[in-house]
């Protein structure tokens, strides 16, 4: 069947209130009454709290209450874990250490709240921050991920051994057999930094707890409002039904505003109780850059074996995971990385192991990507690395080592992120592959234009890059479809949005399967007292999950909207069809009931109906994918180097995309467009710098330089659909596959521009002062 | 804290408000005047959420001074739109897709806004300069910038 809606370049439902400044953020809500929050934070990164005196806080006029742990009492408990813990196998080990509301006894990295002040005004809260007198005894801190395991090193969690949070080997085949066969064997130390996810919304809780309902209301930037409202009911002794979290417009997400729970998050409703007055918390800027997570700190130690024609024998990595001050998130991080050290290649024997390590630094979780881009870093380093000293072509020995087409579902025979076997369902690579050269010209470049250009001694480069994306992962998601007595249709499910454009992707879902127009579809997200079930929009997993829910809610109700109409207009379901918000007969278009007509049918007032009949025009239906869908991509650039000043221009950037069935390749490519730009970031111009006492050194966006409008380049977006067999859209995720490629594409561009030099990149982020200095020593070891 | 009284004029409305001296003109509309479309994403002339025109010039709102506004003239995102009708730019906005989160969409538009008063015809170039003090997390810029071309087109 030809599609109508879906696949359509459809205009985004949401766009006029976000244009006319009409889109309610959690920062503009208003209650009368309300007060405002500030925090006392730790400047230390690793210090005993030895005292802390906040009475002359608590006297300034307008301060209302100040609370430290110990006024928490009872209701002073570390967060809940995230993720279940990995299932306890032989050789794992996990110590779970979650994040505490306020600190206690000891601080474990700077940022670290340790009071919070409630007062009329933030000037006032913010004033009486500073009244606090507290006594912290500096510890030394742990900062740097191998120093941390050695010996003696500084503990983060006194009661533990070591700072190893967590260990796990993951193996296929025979490793060590394989590498006995090998022709070549690389081995390499590559070690991966931190960056932010830098959301233009920092994050923010406005909490409401009605003394005379019992009823609190909570405004959270959340990418999962409904795991939110359960744990405040469980953590504030409520029934869920008195607690409503609604995630209103987010001003992006980004992976960071879906820790559960940040200290903030818990504190500002539970104050609110205990104040009976609604309290707004803003983060400022700077507490984004301490107290938001952050990711991707890895030191890999890694080795690749190889035949003599290039395939792959083999691949063994060592590498240590920064997971920061505590690891609600368990493994999802590493186990990502894991599953994608072996990218899109037929691999048959890999080790690896992982050491998660605790350090006086901000948390550690998912920031798009989640520890994807790292093994993807890993793997493409190593294969360019393999291309130069075998003598064959980048392209060339990628496409030889491909997952052939047929051999899907693939199993890899290791666990992914949610401890289930590793199943790439389907796809065919090199089309994709080849599409990106033929977009670049990349024969054409290589042979005609790189040896003119070099010649007129101008440094350009290119790069190619295949990646994987593990996208759609469960456990579930529902949706709500009712068709109104309107004729307009309301859909309500549980994810949170954050600029994905769900309002306009879940309407045309909608409008395939009801034939209404897709502006006539209101899509609620986000709201708690809307859809009751739910976990939250992560992993590339909304327009998949919730996504096919509503696909299937739809599907339902238009069966109830097939089987109600065939008895009014007296014709067989078979010859009637949907357009235009009417049933009609096929061949007599004038014989037809509108939607809403049926709507009111549906639900009569007065008379009888037949036993077993449900009311109305709705359905509420789940999904929850067998495992999650695995989507597929090349990027390829051109790049010139300035020599002077190290600054790269991007000439051109391609992006082929195969995620499956395409909803709405206007958001599709606005997604990638996002994804390609922090990726340039996290390549080339973004790393958080912490110094070794845990400071980091450049909180503020003076100091932490994320891409501007100057620096992006124009991206061309190219599609190839092979739809997933996992759900019926055939859908795939696509939320963070922009991010996933780039800094293994700048770095394998750098090294082709920079050809005169014996340069080999073992690192990301980079940025123009580090290839500068990477230069220097390139020159002083010749 | 001293106070003081403010004349503004503010997407062609008079007003009088009474700000005390350390208030930012962002926090002004914001929390006094309930413009609350004019966003904060750094309060330190970093991010370009809070740009709003100031007598014409595109400003951060962060880093003026609410007393230093007395008689001028402001127009915020919530006046970019006639009574029925959205600014091209906003149409242009709609029709390319320049928006995701829409978090820092009410800075991107003045800026365009103005951009495109005193250059009715910018180059990539210029609409890239002109953009350069708007951060965006969620769009790449390629988008918005296409917008502000075709904005150009239909104004
Ligand atoms: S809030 Fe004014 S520049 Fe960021
Ligand atoms: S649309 Fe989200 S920051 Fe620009």
């Amino acid at each position: 069947m030809t599609k109508k809606f879906i696949g359509k370049r459809v205009k985004r439902n949401e766009d006029p209130r976000l244009l006319t400044g009409q889109a309610l953020f959690v920062d503009d809500v208003e209650i009368p009454g309300m007060l405002h929050a500030a925090f006392l934070r730790s400047d230390y990164a690793h210090a005993r709290l030895l005292s802390i005196d906040v009475s002359a806080a608590r006297q300034r006029p307008g301060v209302v209450a100040v609370f430290t742990a110990e006024d928490m009492g009872e209701d002073w408990q570390p967060g809940p874990p995230l993720v279940s813990p990995p299932p306890t196998a032989k050789d794992v080990i996990f110590h779970s250490r979650r994040q505490v509301p306020l600190v206690k006894d000891k601080v474990r990295h700077a940022g670290e709240a340790i009071a919070v002040v409630i007062a009329e005004s933030r000037y006032i809260a913010e004033d009486a921050v500073e009244d606090i007198l507290v006594e912290l005894e500096p510890l030394e801190a742990v900062s740097d991920l191998e120093k941390s395991l050695q010996e003696g090193s500084t503990l983060v969690h006194d009661d533990l051994e070591s700072n190893l949070a967590a260990h796990l080997i993951q193996k296929k085949g025979d490793y060590e057999a394989a590498r006995e066969k090998a022709d070549l064997v690389i081995t390499r130390r590559i070690v991966t930094d931190r960056g932010a996810a830098a959301a233009m919304e920092n994050r923010g809780i406005v909490a409401h707890w009605d003394e005379k309902s019992q009823h609190l209301t909570v405004w959270d930037t959340t990418q999962a409002p409904i795991p939110i409202r359960n744990g405040l009911a469980a953590r504030l002794g409520l029934s869920a039904n008195q607690v409503r979290v609604i995630a209103p417009f987010v001003g992006g997400g980004f992976g960071p505003k879906m820790m559960m729970f940040y200290p903030e998050e818990m504190l500002i409703p539970w104050a609110s109780m205990k104040l009976s007055r609604p309290i707004k918390w803003i983060e400022d800027r700077r507490e984004n850059f301490y107290a938001t997570t952050q990711e991707r700190g890895q030191n890999h130690d890694v080795e690749l074996a190889l035949s003599r024609d290039g395939h792959i024998l083999g691949l063994k990595d060592v590498f240590l995971h920064d997971t920061g001050a505590y690891d609600p998130y368990g493994l999802t991080i590493p186990l990502n990385t894991q599953c994608h050290l072996m990218g899109p290649y037929d691999i048959e024997n890999f080790t690896s192991e992982v050491s998660v390590v605790f350090t006086n630094k901000t948390l550690v979780t998912p920031v798009r990507g989640a520890g994807r881009p790292q093994g993807i870093f890993i793997i493409e380093r190593l294969l360019d690395i393999a291309a130069k000293e075998l003598g064959i072509d980048q392209v060339e020995i990628r496409k030889r080592n491909l997952i052939p087409p047929e051999a899907f579902p693939y199993e890899h025979k290791i666990i992914d992120q949610a401890f289930a076997p590793l199943v790439l369902d389907s796809g065919n690579y090199w089309p994709v592959m080849k599409k990106a050269l033929d977009m670049i010209g990349y024969d054409q470049f290589v042979k005609e234009e790189q040896p003119r250009l070099r010649a007129e001694g101008k440094y350009v480069g290119i790069g190619i890059t295949p990646f994987i994306e593990s996208t759609g992962v469960g456990p579930y998601e529902g949706a709500r479809v009712t068709v109104e007595a309107s004729g307009k249709v309301f859909v309500a499910t549980g994810v949170g949005t954050q600029g994905q454009g769900h309002f306009t992707t879940f309407a045309q879902i909608v409008a395939e399967q009801l034939g209404v127009a897709v502006s006539d579809v209101r899509i609620v997200t986000g709201d708690t007292t809307e859809f009751h079930w739910g976990t939250g929009t992560f992993a590339s997993r909304g327009a998949v999950v919730a996504g096919n829910a509503i696909h299937a809610s739809a599907s339902i109700v238009r069966q109830k909207v097939l089987k109600l109409a065939c008895k009014i207009l007296e014709t067989p379901e078979e010859e009637l069809e949907l357009e235009c918000g009417l049933v009609r007969v096929a061949d007599t278009p004038h014989k037809s009931i509108s939607l809403g007509e049926l709507a009111l049918l549906a639900n009569p007032l007065r008379g009888a109906v037949e036993p077993g009949t449900e009311p109305g025009l709705e359905a509420t239906a789940y999904f929850g994918p067998q495992y999650g869908a695995t989507a597929f991509g090349t990027h390829a650039m051109i790049i010139e180097i300035d020599p002077e000043t190290m600054m790269i221009a991007i000439k051109r950037y391609i992006t082929v995309e195969d995620c499956g069935t395409v909803l709405n390749p206007l958001i599709l490519e606005g997604q990638i467009h996002g994804g390609v730009s922090m990726g340039i970031g996290n390549a080339y111009y973004e790393k958080l710098h912490f110094d070794e006492n845990g400071q980091l050194l450049n909180a503020s966006f003076a100091d932490y330089l994320i891409p501007s409008a100057t620096e992006m380049p124009r991206i061309e977006v190219g599609h190839v659909e092979t739809t997933s067999p996992l759900n019926e859209l055939g859908t795939k995720g696509v939320g963070e596959a922009g991010t996933i490629p780039v800094p293994a594409l700048f770095s394998q561009a750098i090294e082709n521009a920079l050809y005169n030099r014996e340069l080999e990149i073992l690192e990301t982020p980079l940025s123009p002062n580090r290839l500068f200095e990477l230069l220097v020593n390139e020159e002083k070891s010749r | 804290m001293a106070f003081h009284k403010v004349n503004v004029t503010i997407n062609g409305e008079m007003e009088q408000v009474v700000v005390p001296s350390n208030m930012t003109l962002m926090r002004m509309l914001r929390e006094i005047l309930a413009f609350t479309g004019t966003k904060n994403g750094c309060s330190a002339g970093e991010c370009g959420a809070c740009t709003v025109l100031l007598n014409g010039e595109p400003v951060n709102s962060c880093m003026v001074l609410a007393v230093e506004c007395d008689g001028t003239e402001i127009i915020t995102v919530e006046g970019l739109a006639g009574d029925k009708q959205l600014d091209p730019i906003q149409e242009a906005m709609i029709q390319e897709g320049g928006v995701q989160c829409g978090f820092c969409t009410p800075g991107i538009l003045i800026s365009s806004y103005a951009l495109l008063k005193r250059n009715p015809n910018p180059s990539e170039d210029e609409i890239r300069e002109a953009l350069v003090g708007n951060l965006c997390r969620c769009t790449g810029y390629v988008r918005i910038i296409e917008s502000v071309k075709e904005a150009a087109k239909r104004s």
